[in-house]
């Protein structure tokens, strides 16, 4: 005899979806509004703050960019996973993996600029690719479980990446700071419109992922697999070739992020580099219905929450924790809505007994 | 003396969202009688007793129980009032005995064992079941642990008993045992409500019908008073043709032959063993049994998603056991499978009617992208054609009724024009009309000279369809017999595992399987 009823929405019609995602995006800000109101700042103040430290100007926003970059590839890597039902949570790892073959190249390879960026890039993704690949090789043909597996494998990527920098590839200049040699001018990618050009690559793979899951056998497959396995088999879809394929595939978006960072962001390779990407792709994923073109949008709100938090730090000398609060809150709120919009939950009184 | 009112329930409505479940439903259940609810799928009937037992409060009306009002929160306060609900599926521990299933989840204090054998001999004597009460659950046939299901909610004190579908996996003999029980029951006063749609069963065993069609209930009528054409009509709205016709159109084309096949799976070591059988173009070979028997197992197998541990299936004189479906479908082997599980197997439900259409051969399309516009085409006509209710064929499937499902698997299995078909339950849980519409879809395709493996639930219905019958017990088969030469009571017995003094094929195949 509970008070609180929890049903599950049947169908849920756009525009209430809609009006419970807005309603969020109100409390959310009426919540970490009060917390901040409660600090001693000015709510609006800092709203507004935000808004213009991830917009307001150019530069703050090729920061913004520069931010979601490395967002959408990510996610976009993650969603092909998810779309499969395929629990990726390895990104960490595969962007460090990434990075760290990418890096091996820039550093003991000599090439001219468009060619040596080529070949970072291919064996970044490869590199991703096979970090993605060795859980998905177990599952399709042990049928581990592929959370706890990508999970693990992340740490063995940082510390692997770690033992590099503070081992065997210590820069001998750096005067005993542990610390990778930076990457030649010609394994940094170019600028285009005062960005690195890191942007244009991610636009075209959105564009290039939401084809292949729409568009094309290969995302069909994928899709079926992740809806049903039985089905998949039934259909005389290739199961373990698809789960391997489309890992590779994952793990190989993920590996190009590790590139792109290391070469554009960092310009060189370090075990800070994936930056908790990985993670916060999940999320980003998630909240983009496993759509590649929502992804973009999504990602680019989340890197301006990102940019404008940072922002406020400086500018209104709010503490990081602080910024961190009002981040937290508003993902919360978002978050939280996708169970409201899921499930139906109503009040009801105390039942009584035959009268 | 009049009979007192043990169930009343008045201008019941319900809704979810914009479904109307029940709508001014009426009922009244007299003690000491059999109460038949009567509906096809999604008429209402397990709204309206689910809110009888306490799951569901209703919107409007009222519930009077011994004719007195009153209001349920939760299903407690109906087993407090003496209502016990027997689902399809047992609520049972495997591990534990009779005696302390039948206590479990019911308040009290620890009871002492010797005291819970005397309580359950007490009710087992009084209404006259048969069940040891040490005997453990899993040692247990499906007859008898329906028998317990009832036991337990005797236990609890339940005058009011719900039983829903109750029949759908015993046997011909179970059934009739079962209803001994509840005549039994009903003359020591109880009052009993069975839901159901199967009509012989209906007639055999209630006083009285109310038939509810579409959330509302359409009338309450004296069995004795009522023929089979009548309620049908009541069922569906409609006059229904109920007689189905079983053309003469075999041809000596052996399309399949299984032969000593032997399967076992993670869950049943002995899922098959030693299969022997053959069908032929323009035939329907039924398969009968109790559910679990293998029926599964043979269509899964036949259409290469299990491994068989020996045996051998021919398709046209080629060996296809082993192969993928995948290979089968490369190999241009014309098969058309309708699994039991529709939406965990034959389709996807997120996915729309086109996406569906083409996941069996979107692979014969070039290059790599995935051209829909063909399975589009294919999907309007296929809604045209076996009138398909969806709003647009790019609604996802799982939205739409059970029947329409079905329609679309069917009809993306018929349209590849196999030389095969296996179907699994195809009129599971689909009304009367949608049932009738399936069977003469299949009676089509067999006078186009396909052969057909028929999965039957319903022994009446395999009976006035099939050819001929292939009785599988226990992963074994039985018999293989000609249902116009054969009695319904004969074929129950060879579901049950026995033998019959007419059936020769049964004793042949123990003979072959003691060979090997």
């Amino acid at each position: 005899m509970s008070f609180l009823k929890i049903t599950k929405r049947e169908d849920t019609p756009r525009q209430k979806a809609i009006l419970i995602r807005i309603i969020s995006v109100v409390l959310s800000l009426i919540f970490a509004g009060l917390v901040i109101a409660v600090l001693g700042y000015n709510p609006l103040e800092v709203f507004s703050s935000m808004v213009s430290g991830a917009l307001g100007s150019a530069s703050r926003l090729r920061q913004t960019v520069t931010k979601a970059v490395p967002l959408i590839i990510t996610s976009l890597g993650i969603l092909v996973a998810f779309k499969m039902k395929f629990w990726n949570i390895g990104g960490e790892g595969q962007i460090m993996m990434g990075a760290f073959a990418a890096a091996s190249v820039a550093l003991f390879v000599d090439l001219p600029q468009p060619l040596m960026l080529l070949c970072m890039a291919a064996a970044a993704m490869i590199a991703g690719g096979i970090w993605a690949f060795i859980p998905a090789i177990f599952k399709a043909k042990m049928g581990t479980n592929e959370t706890i597996f990508t999970l693990m494998l992340n740490y063995i990527a940082i510390k692997f990446v770690t033992y590099l920098q503070f081992g065997p590839w210590k820069d001998p200049n750096s005067q005993g700071f542990p610390k990778i040699a930076d990457f030649p001018k010609s394994a940094v990618l170019p600028s285009i419109g005062g960005m690195h050009m890191g942007w244009i690559i991610a636009l075209v793979l959105v564009i290039l992922v939401y084809i292949l899951m729409n568009h094309t056998k290969k995302g069909f497959e994928i899709s079926v697999v992740g809806e049903s396995v039985q089905t998949a088999k039934y259909a005389g879809m290739p199961i373990s070739r698809i789960i391997i394929l489309s890992m590779l595939l994952s793990g190989g978006l993920c590996g190009l992020t590790g590139m792109i960072q290391a070469s554009a962001v960092e310009k060189t390779l370090s075990s800070a580099l994936s930056a908790n990407y990985g993670f916060t792709a999940i999320t980003t994923t998630w909240l983009s219905g496993l759509n590649a073109i929502a992804a973009l949008f999504v990602c680019s709100a989340f890197a301006i929450l990102v940019q404008g938090s940072s922002y406020i730090q400086i500018s209104m000398s709010v503490p990081a924790a602080v910024a961190d609060m009002i981040q937290a809150i508003i993902l919360f709120f978002v978050l939280g809505s996708e169970f409201f919009l899921q499930y139906k939950v109503s009040f009801h009184k105390h039942g009584k007994e035959a009268k | 003396m009049k009979p007192t009112k043990a169930i009343e329930m008045k201008n019941i409505s319900k809704s979810f969202g914009a479904v109307k479940a029940n709508e001014n439903v009426n009922l009244t259940v007299y003690n000491g009688e059999i109460h038949a609810l009567l509906g096809e799928n999604g008429a209402g009937k397990s709204t309206l007793m689910s809110m009888l037992s306490g799951i569901y409060t209703p919107d409007s009306g009222s519930i009077s129980i011994n004719e007195k009002p009153v209001e349920f929160s939760s299903p407690k306060d109906a087993i407090n009032l003496g209502i016990g609900m027997i689902h399809q599926h047992f609520k049972l521990v495997d591990v534990l005995s009779a005696k302390e299933n039948m206590v479990l989840g019911s308040k009290g204090a620890m009871l002492h064992g010797k005291q819970l054998s005397r309580d359950m001999q007490k009710i087992c004597d009084q209404y006259g079941l048969d069940i040891k009460p040490d005997k453990k659950v899993y040692q247990m046939s499906v007859g008898e642990k329906q028998t317990l299901e009832i036991i337990k909610v005797l236990y609890r004190g339940a005058k009011i008993l719900i039983l829903d579908e109750p029949t759908a996996v015993l046997t011909p003999q179970e059934i009739k045992r079962l209803f001994d029980i509840l005549r039994n029951m009903k003359a020591q006063g109880c009052a009993i409500v069975i839901i159901t749609h199967k009509l012989n069963e209906v007639l055999e065993i209630s006083d009285r019908i109310t038939v509810l069609r579409r959330g509302q209930s359409i009338e309450t009528v004296e069995t004795k008073d009522v023929a089979v054409n009548h309620l049908v009509e009541m069922m569906v709205g409609k006059k229904v043709d109920l007689e189905l016709e079983k053309p003469q159109c075999i041809t000596d084309k052996e399309l399949l032959r299984v032969d000593g096949l032997y399967v076992s799976t993670k869950e049943n070591k002995h899922a098959l063993q030693d299969i022997s059988f053959t069908l032929h173009g323009g035939e329907i070979l039924g398969v009968a049994g109790v559910a679990g028997s293998g029926q599964k197992e043979i269509c899964e197998t036949i259409a290469g998603l299990l491994p068989a541990e020996k045996g051998r299936i021919f398709f046209e004189n080629e060996n296809i056991l082993g192969k993928s479906p995948g290979e089968i479908i490369r190999l241009g082997i014309r098969m058309g499978f309708i699994p039991e599980d529709r939406l965990g197997m034959g389709l996807v439900g997120s996915m729309d009617m086109v996406h569906n259409i083409m996941l069996k051969d979107y692979r014969n399309q070039k290059g790599i992208f995935l051209r829909k516009k063909g399975a589009a085409e294919k999907a309007e006509r296929l809604v045209k054609e076996l009138e398909i209710l969806t709003p647009h064929i790019h609604y996802p499937i799982k939205k739409l009724s059970g029947g329409n499902i079905q329609k679309v698997l069917l009809g993306r299995e018929i349209d590849s024009n196999p030389k095969i078909l296996i179907t699994a339950y195809p009129a599971r849980g689909l009304d009367i009309g949608a049932s009738y519409k399936i069977y003469d879809l299949l009676n089509a395709q067999k006078k186009n000279g396909v052969g057909i493996l028929f999965i039957g639930e319903d022994l009446d219905v395999l009976m006035a369809l099939c050819d001929r019958i292939m009785v599988f017990c226990g992963g074994q088969m039985t018999g293989i017999v000609n249902p116009s030469v054969m009695s319904k009571e004969d074929i129950g017995l060879l579901m049950a595992g026995g033998t019959t003094s007419a059936d020769s094929t049964n004793s042949v195949a123990q003979k072959e399987g003691e060979t090997q």
